[in-house]
């Protein structure tokens, strides 16, 4: 029985491979024979955890746009319609709000990961500067789909973010009227919304994702001691300090995976509002054009750079400096000057520079969710400030900075 | 075929032609699906001036109304407060209403109104758009303890007078705008359209 199935597989294989050999290549390169450094830490879940929210957000809008209506008189009905009386309409539209955030958790975690190990370095800029499109175009899609229940924080978030455009000089008014499609935030708006949030930039997306892992790929992954592993091989000409991703880091993936979906499941099961930070009380009322809510705030992955703009007192300047903390991501591989790619390699300067800097951007991610009184606006200033000058003068500090021996090999190798 | 030589010449001019052809193409064909993203004939109609009675309007109340989907204010000020507002005041960027964006010509004054008494503004802040509250009232505020009363935006603290002035070193760029209207008679204003002869 079993020499039977194996003969059929085996047939199947065979008759596939006769007719696209390119597939047995394919699957070798990016998984049976991609030698992936064997030194990989916690820091490396959450690239595959990317991924699989990824998948958790597309297999969850699929569902919910089933019962959703795209329109400023059905929208916020239909998702209480989703919550209420759709068979568990309540938990795939929790899944999707609860992975919208932990989106970000990972995808925070899996940049500062590039940071601290010099991933972005050559010759990985590529694999970096795709991420950061993929960071950008996430950020978008999180916005858009935030509007979409049509709650009062949908609506003046959307008003507040499209209202960044007016401040484009000379035609920004027109700018704003041609985003919303309306003199005001209205059904056409959301309408739009809607077509962008569920196909044009998840496309996208996608899209990005495969090239992200493209670059990669050509290039090999980076590791915790910045090695590079492929300058070790041994007599088979694979990489000493290397192991293949599939059975090994499938494997250990997959355990990330159980951790990361039993916290998942703990939010949305007993949190899913998380304490008015992933789902906001404010956005529990129907949108309302007439009135804007006492304290309006953005969800809290958009408020360290809510925080930013919200520190200067120009509109265009504000939103330069929003827009800039954002892009001047791209320019992380060629700012970062260091001989060396690993932390752990680096100098205490280097050490000191990136704490002060998670400091800094905590602090403003909690400031964006506050009032805005005197004394945070002149702290949001400070760590704005901070935030720049620690890319901006990144070529000298990583340069400046003492460095240790980088290894041969490997930390962990036997 | 295969013999002849490869008359490059004509071939990159081909190629430069069909190029700037099919470009000029993908171009015209972007325009109607960019296009596409501006408003309506529905949401231009939604846009027609709107009239609304303000004979029931108590000085120092506040009306709010529709227009163009927007909220608009329509305040009664009281004798106090328009003596306010004629005293200048360097705590404001555009004391003036020197930006002529921000109101018809005929609002061009100290009280940027038609009528001293009554201001019409479009309710919304002049930063990203927020509802303004109304606080009238001459007391010290959390956001300001020399409060002389007018309007305080929630979302990022911009704080404008009782004209709709904006004050300095708030990330409001400009003063509130004033919408186009006329007044009908003594109690009744046409929102979305110039007074006679003023246009």
């Amino acid at each position: 029985m079993s020499s039977m199935i194996n003969r059929t597989v085996e047939n199947v294989t065979q008759w596939v491979d006769d007719r696209a050999p390119g597939l047995k290549g394919a699957y070798n390169k990016h998984i049976g024979q991609y030698y992936t450094p064997k030194n990989f830490n916690i820091w490396y879940y959450f690239g595959s955890l990317a991924l699989l929210v990824l998948v958790n957000q597309i297999v969850t809008g699929i569902w919910l746009t089933m019962n959703y209506k795209p329109s400023a008189a059905e929208a916020f009905a239909s998702v209480e319609y989703i919550m209420r009386d759709v068979p568990w309409g309540w938990l795939i539209r929790y899944m999707h709000s609860t992975g919208a955030s932990l989106f970000f958790v990972v995808v925070y975690l899996h940049m500062f990961r590039g940071l601290i190990y010099g991933s972005s370095q050559k010759p990985r800029e590529l694999v970096w500067v795709i991420g950061v499109a993929i960071f950008l175009v996430l950020m978008a899609e999180a916005f858009l789909g935030y509007v979409l229940p049509w709650g009062q924080m949908s609506y003046h978030g959307a008003q507040v973010i499209i209202n960044l455009f007016g401040a484009v000089p000379f035609i920004g008014n027109e700018l704003t009227e041609w985003i919303r499609g309306d003199y005001l935030v209205s059904d056409a708006t959301l309408n739009r919304f809607f077509a962008l949030h569920v196909i044009a930039l998840p496309l996208v997306l996608l899209l990005l994702v495969v090239l992200h892992l493209g670059a990669l790929h050509e290039v090999g992954s980076n590791n915790p001691d910045g090695v590079d592993i492929k300058k070790m091989k041994g007599p088979d000409g694979k990489p000493l300090d290397g192991i293949p991703f599939h059975p090994y880091y499938t494997v250990k993936d997959l355990f990330g995976a159980g951790v990361f979906l039993t916290i998942a499941a703990f939010i949305v099961f007993f949190a899913p509002t998380f304490g008015d930070l992933f789902l906001e009380y404010d956005n529990f009322v129907p949108a309302n054009p007439m009135v804007t809510p006492d304290h309006i705030k953005p969800v809290w992955y958009f408020t360290p750079y809510y925080a930013m703009l919200r520190a200067v007192p120009d509109k265009l300047f504000g939103v330069i400096v929003m827009g800039g903390a954002v892009l001047i991501l791209f320019l992380l591989p060629w700012l970062d000057r260091s001989s060396v790619r690993s932390i752990r390699y680096r100098g205490p300067l280097t050490k000191l520079l990136i704490t002060i800097f998670v400091v800094a951007f905590i602090s403003l991610a909690w400031l964006g969710l506050q009032p805005g009184s005197e004394m945070q606006t002149l702290m949001a200033r400070i760590f704005t400030v901070y935030y720049f000058a620690f890319f901006l003068l990144m070529p000298l500090w990583s340069q400046w900075d003492s460095t240790r021996a980088v290894p041969e090999r490997v930390t962990t190798h036997d | 075929m295969a013999n002849q030589d490869v008359d490059t010449g004509r071939r990159r001019f081909l190629t430069v032609t069909t190029a700037v052809v099919g470009g000029a193409g993908a171009i015209m064909a972007a325009v109607p699906f960019i296009s596409s993203w501006q408003p309506s004939a529905r949401a231009e109609l939604a846009g027609a001036p709107t009239t609304e009675s303000i004979g029931k309007l108590e000085p120092g109340q506040r009306l709010t109304v529709t227009w163009r989907g927007q909220p608009v204010f329509i305040i009664r000020r009281t004798p106090q407060q328009l003596e306010l507002l004629a005293s200048p005041n360097d705590r404001l960027k555009d004391f003036d209403s020197a930006n002529p964006e921000q109101q018809p010509e005929y609002a061009k004054n100290s009280y940027r109104s038609v009528k001293p008494e009554y201001l019409v503004l479009v309710g919304l802040c002049t930063h990203l758009g927020c509802v303004p509250l109304f606080k009238p009232e001459v007391q010290a505020e959390p956001f300001d303890a020399d409060w002389k009363g007018g309007f305080y935006c929630p979302c990022h603290n911009s704080r404008f007078d009782l004209a709709g002035r904006v004050y300095q070193g708030v990330p409001a760029p400009t003063n509130l705008k004033v919408p186009p209207y006329r007044f009908v008679d003594d109690s009744t204003l046409i929102i979305g359209v110039d007074p006679q002869g003023a246009a």
